[in-house]
């Protein structure tokens, strides 16, 4: 009895699994460093976080995002029609695949089809880093 | 026996959760003081700060009105956008409700001038006096914190150099606090909404208008 009920915990607990994003670490790692500024939805906030979520920037400027993510960004961008001018700060500690997870979480996430990023990729882009 | 005793509980927690929701009042939150026979409720102390137009804020600007109080600071790497944007849902479900302001103190009173407190509402898409954003003498801010049961220092180990905790406090037009949530949690808010239009029904005799 006992081992044939784990055994439906464990189908139903891998079954909830699906339904979410398939790039769960890189999912708790953009709660963790990212959504209190662009929110859990990537809406951003009003003109001062630009959003992620529909962000047309995420495509232009898919070679900077991994330097965006480790090293920040503190210049005057556009996205999406609109301006911003805010400070982002960086995670330096994030390590490589830190940053692969969360970039294929967030171009994938809420309606984003931006591809998925390679490892090799990541790290190609992280070397051109200024 | 510890079955009938577990229905018991369901049952009680069951009514009393029924009794909550038919007519809810919101308690008055601090400590109190029993002075001969009466007793005596925390009220918010006066206070004078200087908002994103220029403008003295004072106790009498809300007058006759019940607000929500939060700390924040424009460079903060972490939770203040987050109580920002739950912020800004208060905003806009009470800006045409005089009866209802927002006052949210900068506890960076180095960085956060006027005019930087003022492209902050810009930019927030603030554009009534309704939402103060407020500077002024540092240890006024951090020492009204308190009255507000919250959190504000220096700390220049904390990300951006500032401790803070990112409630939401609301304050009935008697200078009482009634309710509080945290700001970084969008549920939390709303529960907290549903807060300010029991106490708009409770002061005003009306609910809340929309
Ligand atoms: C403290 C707030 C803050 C944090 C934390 C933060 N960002 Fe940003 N982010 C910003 C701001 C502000 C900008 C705009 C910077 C500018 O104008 O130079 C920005 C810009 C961006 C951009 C380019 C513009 C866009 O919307 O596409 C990306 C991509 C981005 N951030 C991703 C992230 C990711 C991923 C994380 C987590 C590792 C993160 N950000 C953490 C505030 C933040």
């Amino acid at each position: 009895m006992r081992p044939y009920l784990l055994f439906v915990f464990v189908a139903i607990f891998a079954l909830a699994g699906c339904e979410q994003s398939p790039y769960r670490d890189g999912e708790a790692l953009y709660k963790a460093q990212c959504a209190n500024c662009h929110m859990d939805d990537g809406r951003g906030l009003g003109a001062l976080m630009p959003p992620l979520a529909g962000a047309d920037y995420l495509k232009k400027e898919r070679a900077q995002l991994p330097c965006i993510l480790m090293f920040g960004l503190a210049d005057t961008i556009v996205v999406n029609g609109q301006t911003y001018g805010e400070k982002m700060p960086g995670v330096p500690t994030l390590t490589a695949v830190e940053i692969t997870n969360i970039l294929n979480y967030v171009n994938n996430a809420w309606g984003n089809q931006n591809g998925v990023f390679t490892l090799e990729e990541v790290r190609k882009s992280l070397e051109t880093c200024k | 026996m510890i079955k009938h005793i577990f229905w018991m509980f369901l049952l009680v927690a069951g009514l009393a959760a029924c009794g909550g929701e038919e007519k809810r009042t919101l308690p008055i939150l601090g400590e109190r003081d029993v002075v001969n026979g009466d007793t005596i409720y925390p009220t918010v102390p006066d206070f004078a700060f200087i908002n994103q137009d220029s403008q003295l804020v004072t106790n009498a600007t809300f007058a006759g009105k019940i607000y929500v109080v939060d700390f924040f600071f424009i460079h903060c790497p972490t939770i203040c956008p987050k109580v920002k944007a739950n912020g800004v849902r208060i905003y806009e479900k009470y800006k045409n409700d005089p009866r209802v302001a927002i006052l949210s103190h900068s506890i960076d009173v180095r960085n956060d001038t006027v005019a930087a407190l003022k492209r902050h509402a810009d930019k927030l898409g603030v554009g009534t006096p309704q939402w103060h954003m407020v500077t002024g003498e540092e240890d006024a801010i951090y020492g009204i914190a308190d009255n507000y049961f919250s959190v504000a220092t220096k700390n220049p180990e904390a990300p951006g150099g500032f401790d803070h905790s990112g409630r939401l406090i609301l304050v009935d037009k008697n200078r009482h606090v009634r309710s509080f949530c945290d700001g970084t949690d969008a549920e939390e808010t709303s529960r907290f909404m549903k807060d300010i239009d029991l106490l708009i029904e409770e002061q005003f005799g009306a609910k809340a208008s929309k």
